[in-house]
């Protein structure tokens, strides 16, 4: 099938409002007559939920959590990104179009990222409506921070807490609906496949995890918003639960995948202690915005810190590599994701790495602490303050600020970073590849829709930051909304979906099938002991920078590891009960499928591009060098075996802004 | 260091449950909680028994999914943490753990450690909300300020993860400080004011329902509270109650 991105035509300026002008509407009366099945419940699936069943549609909702509110979502951190320019420091539609493009590393669709930058302030302004308590300065009007990889601020926070925020704002909208019984939510069920009737998607099967129990739901449309697939190295950011089944089963069914090898892995994480670290923590972006990312300079500091002779703080100015700055003098400690990440990996591979296992650089508050003394002394009339007095006030001002992120690394690493400086190494974070989606959010089947971090989204190559908030609510809010009542305009007269079809036997008994096979399965290995080891080869082979060998050595390895796992996986306790192991060991099932699939395409890809990084192709200075020919986002149609999908490109155009060499220095 | 685990055991939400000894080996004092709890399990599945079921998603602290009473306490020892947030430098070699789930009438067991909380959803839907529509054709965000001091407060009370710990620390089962929670972040809002009287009252009948007990003020609860949220929430519901009764 040739793949059509259905992009609207005009000017790109017009396209969506134009778009929406001419769409087919389904009047309210008929909307009474269509199910729509949403599965997740994160700011993509959360907002898509509640403002389904606010124009009137049925919505059956789906979580694997005990509640909406838990979704993964909840964890985001730092910030919302909208072009409100509140701060008049120049920002605009475009000019957040232009730096997601850039940031992108020209490897996303113009139109879909001008449309997200056109609603982003929409966003903003319904958020406060529904009580989210954003940060406000002393005026009463909204505050904004700065992000890395662009010149302006324009980033909405509420404390470190933004995700949750945002996320009890829609829960919120889905417990209105949830009221009036417009959605129906089923807590602690995981779906398990999609069911394609005629060609068209009209319904999932889904487990009870409380029961066991499979169950069959249809509807007119099903739309997936089930977050990321991060957790294929295992070690992530992301929640022990996140999994990439709810996209693969849909791309086994026909959806095509795309990008898959388009992680982003961000800098500034804690870094590992042990083997038994079961997930890696997050310490803001924002925190970039006032830490000063530095290494040693020369290496018997490196040895005397690492064998616990010196502390950080012993350290002088002129003995210290503060090498972001000194790279991209522009940019400083706020350049994009992918090359801070890069650049942390470069100094720990040469040696500089500042903990015990080599792989730990520290973001320094001190510079912020006395920056900020000073700047309140003088607030305060306090003359000739002393240096304590100025840390004192300044430790107070980065306590305001990031005090949840400060208190969190110190309950982890038992250190008090206002003290010494927090050590960080970079982390599998977020995922731009995913199911491929054409302007409308709809997959490559009719009725399947994709949304949130789970499609393959607006943010090319690299993410920036606090933005997939922003995309999230985009999608869930104002886009999918629209663009899902063109296509169900031609349902109107259907009727109810029945579940007592072929198509749904067939879906079922496949999926009890696998169950059983599991539970039966006596193998001598946990779940657990496949997905590390799938980790450990995504990391060292597929991680941070790739090489051809290594790739096809992690396709080999990947493939073998599932032959094992299909033959020893041991999964203790019943089918039809609570069962956790069973659970995983679907999702680990379907990591070790999308694993191959994701080395296969970072091998396909030979440039480098945003967090895609082949040594094959960088400049002398080690940047990434991104190739003409590969401007086209990877489109994978599953075949059986991940050896075997078939590529489908979908060439990307630029009109509306130049592609560059992306340049931070 | 070694450890004596006493762990509720409960097949499921009918059967009976037990307290079950388990020994677990050369822990680390950096390892977090549920990650000794992966060591004993792991160790479990090895032997091909059931692992010990346990709710958790994010483990740092915000999903508010794990909900384990540790020796005593709803989340364990330390103080504003998630029990997936303690770390086992809190434990000394050689000690017994006892390892209970959240209990409470309104929290039924559904395996071992797993609770339903399905409670607090049903009090959300009752009024957890403003009845506005998501449609983007509000006004600018910007139109109504709002006073630094008010967003703030209505911030540190809408941090709340729902986690139950407060329930599970009264002796009276009391949900007030969940409940009082969320009907401050409202009530500190402009944009909260409208359904202002029915919230409140809509809220706390579907506690009562739910058979929540009543606050006696011990203040348990805010002790317990990962998230510091305060008692001046629980007053600030009652307040909030009285306005409503008198309209
Ligand atoms: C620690 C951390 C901090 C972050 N900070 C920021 C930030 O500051 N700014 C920013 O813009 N972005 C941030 N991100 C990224 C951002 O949080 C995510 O990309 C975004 O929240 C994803 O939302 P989502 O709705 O697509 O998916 P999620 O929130 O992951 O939701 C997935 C939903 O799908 C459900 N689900 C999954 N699989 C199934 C299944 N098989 N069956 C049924 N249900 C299923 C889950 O139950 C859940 O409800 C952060 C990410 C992390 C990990
Ligand atoms: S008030 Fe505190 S203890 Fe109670 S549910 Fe909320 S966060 Fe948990
Ligand atoms: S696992 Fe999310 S709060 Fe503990």
């Amino acid at each position: 099938m040739a793949l059509d991105s259905k992009v609207p035509k005009g000017p790109i300026k017009d396209k969506w409002t134009d778009y929406k002008n001419k769409i087919n509407l389904v009047n309210p009366a008929n909307k009474r007559h269509i199910d729509v099945i949403v599965v997740g419940t994160g700011l993509a699936g959360g907002s898509a939920a509640a403002t389904l069943a606010e124009l009137g549609y049925n919505v059956k909702a789906f979580a694997y959590q005990d509640s909406p509110r838990r979704a993964h979502s909840i964890a985001a951190q730092g910030g919302i990104n909208a072009a409100k320019n509140y701060q008049g420091d120049g920002d605009s539609t475009y000019r957040l179009f232009y730096d997601t493009v850039k940031g992108g590393d020209y490897r996303s669709r113009e139109a879909n990222v001008y449309r997200l930058a056109e609603v982003s302030t929409n966003i903003i302004d319904q958020c406060v409506a529904q009580g989210v308590p954003f940060a406000r300065d002393y005026g009463g009007l909204l505050d904004n921070r700065s992000f890395g990889g662009v010149l302006v601020s324009r980033t909405f926070y509420a404390k470190g807490q933004t995700g949750q925020q945002l996320l009890l704002g829609a829960y919120s909208a889905m417990n209105r609906q949830i009221a009036r019984g417009k959605i129906e939510m089923f807590n602690r069920h995981e779906m398990l496949d999609v069911v394609i009737v005629d060609g068209k998607a009209r319904g999932i099967i889904a487990r009870n995890l409380v029961t066991g129990e499979i169950e069959r739901h249809s509807a007119h449309a099903v739309v997936i918003g089930s977050g990321g697939y991060g957790n294929v190295y295992f070690l992530s950011t992301n929640a022990m639960g996140s999994n990439v089944t709810a996209a693969w089963k849909i791309h086994k069914k026909g959806a095509y995948f795309a990008n898959p090898c388009y992680t982003q892995i961000h800098p500034t994480c804690i870094p590992r202690s042990g083997d038994y670290q079961s997930k890696l923590t997050l310490m803001s972006e924002s925190l970039r915005n006032d830490g000063r990312i530095w290494v040693p300079k020369h290496l018997d500091d490196v040895k005397a810190i690492r064998e616990g002779q010196k502390k950080p703080t012993d350290l002088s100015e002129e003995d210290r590599d503060y090498y972001l700055e000194r790279r991209y003098p522009a940019f400083g400690n706020l350049v994009p994701r992918d090359v801070a990440s890069r650049a942390a990996k470069e100094r720990c591979d040469a040696g500089y790495g500042v903990n015990a296992t080599g792989e730990a650089v520290y973001l320094d508050f001190a510079a912020a602490i006395e920056r900020y003394g000073k700047e309140q002394a003088k607030i305060n009339n306090i003359e000739n303050a002393s240096e304590a007095k100025i840390y004192e006030l300044g430790q107070k001002i980065v306590e305001a600020k990031y005090g949840n992120l400060f208190q969190m690394y110190e309950k982890i690493v038992d250190e008090n970073p206002y003290e010494t400086p927090m050590m960080i190494y970079p982390a599998v974070h977020y995922t731009m590849g995913g199911v491929w989606v054409d302007y409308n959010l709809m997959t490559t089947v009719p009725g399947l829709y994709c949304i949130g971090e789970a499609n393959f989204s607006d943010h090319g190559a690299n993410r920036l930051g606090a933005s997939a908030l922003m995309q999230g609510l985009a999608d869930g809010y104002f886009v999918l909304p629209y663009t899902i009542g063109d296509y169900l305009s031609d349902d109107i007269r259907t009727g109810e979906i029945s579940t007592d079809t072929k198509e749904f036997e067939e879906a079922e008994k496949s999926v009890k099938e696998t169950i059983n096979f599991f539970v039966n399965n006596k193998g001598s290995k946990s779940v657990d002991h496949f997905h590390k080891k799938l980790g450990k080869i995504m990391w060292d082979k597929c991680g941070m920078s790739r090489n051809e060998q290594g790739l096809k050595e992690a396709i080999q390895e990947i493939s073998d590891l599932r032959k094992e796992f299909w033959k020893e996986v041991s999964v203790p306790g019943g089918s039809e009960e609570y069962n956790e192991e069973l659970a995983k060991a679907g999702r680990v099932a379907d990591f070790l499928e999308l694993g191959e699939l994701f080395a296969k395409d970072a091998l396909v890809r030979e440039e480098s591009a945003g967090g895609h990084f082949r040594e094959e192709h960088q400049t002398p200075e080690g940047e990434a060098k991104r190739m003409k020919e590969f401007q086209f986002v990877s489109a994978w149609e599953y075949k059986g075996e991940p050896k075997d999908a078939v590529l489908h490109k979908e060439e990307l155009v630029y009109e509306n802004i130049e592609v560059k060499e992306r340049s931070y220095k | 260091m070694n450890l004596t685990l006493k762990i509720w055991r409960q097949k499921d939400s009918n059967a009976k449950g037990q307290m079950v000894d388990y020994k677990v080996t050369e822990i680390s004092e950096h390892m977090s909680f549920l990650e000794m709890m992966d060591v004993l399990n792991e160790q479990l599945v090895g032997k091909g028994e059931e692992p010990v079921a346990f709710d958790h998603d994010c483990r740092e602290g915000i999903c508010g999914m794990c909900s384990m009473y540790i020796n005593g306490e709803a989340h364990g020892p330390d103080r504003g943490i998630t029990t997936c947030q303690l770390h086992m430098r809190m434990f000394k070699d050689g000690d017994t753990i006892t390892i209970e789930p959240f209990r409470a009438a309104a929290f039924p067991v559904i395996k071992d450690l797993v609770v339903d909380r399905g409670a607090f959803d049903r009090i959300q839907h009752a009024g957890g909300y403003i009845s506005v529509n998501t449609s983007g054709n509000t006004q600018d965000a910007n139109a109504i300020p709002i006073s630094k001091h008010a967003a703030d407060e209505a911030m540190d009370a809408a941090t709340c993860i729902g986690c139950g710990a407060c329930v599970a620390t009264c002796k009276n089962s009391s949900a007030m400080l969940f409940v009082g929670a969320k009907v401050s972040q409202y009530a500190l809002l402009p944009q909260g004011q409208v359904e202002a009287a029915d919230r409140v009252q809509n809220m706390v009948a579907q506690m009562d329902l739910e058979g929540f007990g009543n606050c006696t003020n011990t203040g348990a609860c805010e002790v317990e509270c990962p998230k510091g949220i305060s008692l001046d929430n629980i007053a600030r519901m009652n307040r909030e109650l009285m306005k409503a009764a008198v309209k």
